[in-house]
């Protein structure tokens, strides 16, 4: 079994060393309830802050339901709380500042039987660049992301990159990615890790024959460094 | 100076051996992206100074580490303004395809290290810092973006 949360900033803190430890099954079990697991994916797939307000409509819970499930997530280091804002949107009241929810930075992971691929793969890239072999890892990724896009079918893309985590969010004829499953290894050794993200995507649209579909480098603070243009809509 | 104004400044230096000289068609992808990166560096966030030779727009005519080696030498407010426009900008492109135009190098080619702000370092100064790198490895002297250092406290 492998169960991983990631945060959308670059910015974070390990919490998994290969052992199984507290956080990371505290939050799974947060997780179970089926409530809870709703209100994480609202939070996570809104990509910005969430009052409870806006969460218990969208979802169509009691607003103190909501609330306690949020503040459940936050305890167990899913969500956390965005400090310090002061907002109109949470109605009549004392006129405290609103509480607003976030996906927690923190990178949560936990594997059974134990396992720690992300010390293996920090190391692996560290001996890629000493012996500079960055263009063999992009080859690879090609080769591997035409595998993905093959098995893919005839599935929407956005599904199989959903399914890979990149949570790709549509606009202007092109696809972002908000989240990148190579995060840790990515903010490490950005050229290597991002090289390899670009060519895998490119083998993925090159398998589907999504001719008119192309991945390119475009990186920006907070997000993942490809986005997949798009002239048509699909 | 005001309270938030910082009393430290990150220097960085990068030196790059090329495959074929800067004039030769195998250079030109490198050549032709150079005015436009630089102009991306002097409009990012937190950029301050960076290396000219006398009368050129860069710092390619200059060549202390022999003919085959360019360096590159800059000034920015923090690590994080460096690292945004290093890895998340139109400047990461070019770096991924760095290995068209330069050869790999065995050891550190970029160092980083804390100057006092208002102050231009020097290429003899940065590259003792690379050589302090490469020899004992990060410290707050000469580090790198892996192994980060913090800036000296104001009372230094």
């Amino acid at each position: 079994m492998r169960a991983t949360v990631r945060p959308r900033s670059r910015r974070h803190t390990r919490e998994h060393n290969g052992r199984m430890d507290h956080a990371s099954i505290a939050a799974a079990r947060a997780l179970a309830d089926p409530v809870r697991r709703r209100l994480y994916e609202y939070v996570a797939a809104s990509g910005d802050e969430v009052s409870r307000g806006g969460a218990a409509e969208a979802l169509g819970l009691q607003r103190t339901l909501a609330a306690h499930h949020l503040d459940r997530l936050v305890e167990a280091g899913l969500l956390e709380v965005a400090l310090g804002k002061t907002s109109g949107r949470e109605g009549p009241g004392s006129g405290r500042p609103a509480k607003l929810y976030r996906r927690a930075e923190r990178e949560l992971s936990l594997s059974l039987p134990p396992r720690d691929y992300e010390l293996a793969s920090r190391v692996l890239a560290d001996a890629l660049e000493r012996c500079g072999a960055e263009e063999a890892v992009y080859a690879s990724a090609r080769e591997e992301g035409r595998r993905i896009g093959g098995e893919g079918g005839d599935r929407p893309l956005t599904e199989l990159l959903e399914e890979r985590g990149y949570e790709p969010e549509s606009g202007d004829g092109r696809l972002l990615l908000r989240n990148c499953p190579f995060h840790s290894l990515a903010r490490a050794f950005p050229p290597l890790a991002c090289g390899l993200n670009v060519e895998l995507l490119r083998g993925v649209l090159e398998a589907r024959g999504e001719g008119n579909t192309r991945a390119r480098m475009d990186p920006a603070p907070g997000r993942c460094c490809a986005v997949i243009s798009k002239n048509n809509t699909d | 100076m005001t309270d938030s104004s910082p009393t430290h400044h990150l220097a960085q230096l990068n030196i790059a051996r090329m495959r074929a000289p800067l004039d030769s068609p195998a250079m030109s992808g490198f050549v032709d992206r150079l005015d436009g990166i630089n102009a991306l560096a002097e409009g990012s966030p937190g950029f301050v100074w960076r290396l000219v030779d006398g009368d050129g727009d860069d710092a390619t005519g200059l060549r202390p580490l022999g003919d085959d080696t360019i360096v590159n030498m800059s000034v920015w407010e923090t690590v994080d303004s460096l690292w945004n426009f290093t890895y998340r900008s139109g400047h990461m492109e070019p770096l991924r395809l760095r290995r068209q135009w330069f050869e790999h190098m065995g050891e550190a080619h970029t160092v980083l290290w804390w100057i006092p702000a208002g102050t231009v370092p020097t290429l003899d100064e940065a590259w003792e810092r690379l050589n302090l790198l490469r020899t004992d490895g990060p410290s707050a002297e000469a580090f790198t973006f892996r192994s980060p250092s913090s800036p000296p406290s104001p009372q230094n």
